[in-house]
């Protein structure tokens, strides 16, 4: 713990990252947007022409496609949903009243249309799914979000408020896979180029509660997440920075996403958690990237 | 006891195929039973038999068939009957 304090606090003196007065939210430096810049640039240097379909989301998504998710069934702990005052003058009254004497105002804000998106990837499957059935080979997308979790922590690693990029494959079970297993080498590959130390373990999803208990064993028996990891501010307990994903038909399922044969499609995402990523960086090469090593800065901004 | 797995594993399993087509040593995976399928029978036995699963219990070895089920249950009961 002294340890994540202390990175934090390096981080913050050297303006790398910028305290806001809460944990887990912080603004970053244009040195730190560079880094994850050119680490993104990197990632699609490095992935070649993939021919994969580009996406940006902004980082709220459709609360519907968030309910049909079954996120609240899984991680309710994590959510954060976005409310909005929608009252009259004398609500507004109340709330200004409320606000000025130092009491909860937040009792009437009303849920909006809106949540914040808790993985890149959630918003993706409806919105496919709407255009009809995969074409003959499936589906790849690069996907890039802001997502939320809620989970203060000292551990700059552990932010609420973060970006993930991904690469999400769609069709069928075989190829899905393939793509997975391709990607758990291509992460490490991706990883030397900026020498950066890694370890691929399975791993399980934050599921809730004692239900969840079973949901994490049932993932872990069945090899369903791997992740990349980097020692960041531990390690012993090295930071997820990249994490690989067989959904099986489960988003196929629940979004009624098809191959072109009409069966139901399986789904695998790969994703980069680019500020976690950033972090390993300044850690392992130091707080400076004009002094870090030119193989590293030849990777990142050459 | 097995009835009464059964009659949940109906209820709540959501199997593409019916219970009864099942033996008591089928696999319950490779007949459709999904992760999230597998918790809401897991809180459906603790009701109908008023256990709590201790956490080494909460594995997808105790739901693979009717009969892990079973000894799974049996195992929990008779635990709580001798402490």
């Amino acid at each position: 713990m002294d340890m994540q304090v202390t990175f934090l606090d390096r981080l913050f003196d050297s303006g790398l990252l910028i305290d806001t007065g809460v944990e887990g939210l912080y603004a970053r430096s244009g040195t730190f947007e560079d880094v994850i810049t050119g680490f993104e640039r990197l990632i699609d240097k490095f992935s070649g022409e993939t021919g994969a379909e580009v996406i940006r989301f902004p980082p709220g998504m459709n609360r519907s496609y968030f309910e049909g998710s079954g996120y609240m069934k899984n991680f309710p702990q994590l959510a954060g949903t976005v409310h909005c005052f929608c009252g009259d003058d004398l609500a507004h009254a109340d709330l200004i009243q409320c606000m000025a004497a130092g009491e909860d105002w937040t009792g009437g804000q009303k849920a909006s249309d809106i949540v914040l998106t808790p993985a890149a990837c959630y918003p993706l499957y409806p919105i496919v799914a709407k255009r009809g059935n995969l074409q003959a080979g499936g589906g790849l997308f690069n996907i890039q979000s802001y997502c939320f979790r809620h989970e203060p922590s000292m551990d700059p690693a552990r932010m609420q408020l973060f970006r993930m990029r991904e690469f999400v494959r769609m069709g069928k079970p075989e190829d899905v896979m393939a793509f997975r297993q391709e990607w758990m080498e291509k992460g490490k590959e991706l990883m030397a180029q900026v020498a950066l130390p890694v370890d691929i373990d399975v791993a399980n999803d934050p599921f809730f509660g004692r239900a969840g208990r079973l949901m994490k064993n049932n993932q872990r028996d069945q090899n369903l997440k791997f992740e990349l990891l980097i020692p960041i501010t531990s390690v012993s307990k090295p930071t997820a920075c990249m994490s690989f994903n067989y959904h099986q038909d489960h988003f196929g399922k629940t979004w009624d996403l098809k191959t072109v044969d009409g069966e139901t499609a399986h789904t695998a995402c790969v994703g980069f958690g680019l500020e976690r990523i950033a972090l390993a960086l300044f850690h392992h090469h130091g707080l400076d990237p004009k002094l870090w090593p030119q193989q590293v800065r030849d990777a990142l901004f050459g | 006891m097995k009835d009464k797995i059964r009659e949940l594993l109906g209820k709540l399993g959501g199997l593409p195929v019916a219970v009864d087509t099942l033996a008591d040593g089928a696999d319950l995976y490779a007949a459709g039973l999904s992760s999230f399928a597998s918790v809401q029978l897991m809180l459906g036995i603790e009701d109908a038999f008023d256990i709590e699963f201790p956490d080494h219990l909460l594995n997808r070895k105790s739901f693979a068939s009717i009969d892990a089920i079973a000894e799974t249950v049996s195992a929990i009961v008779e635990g709580r009957e001798a402490a």
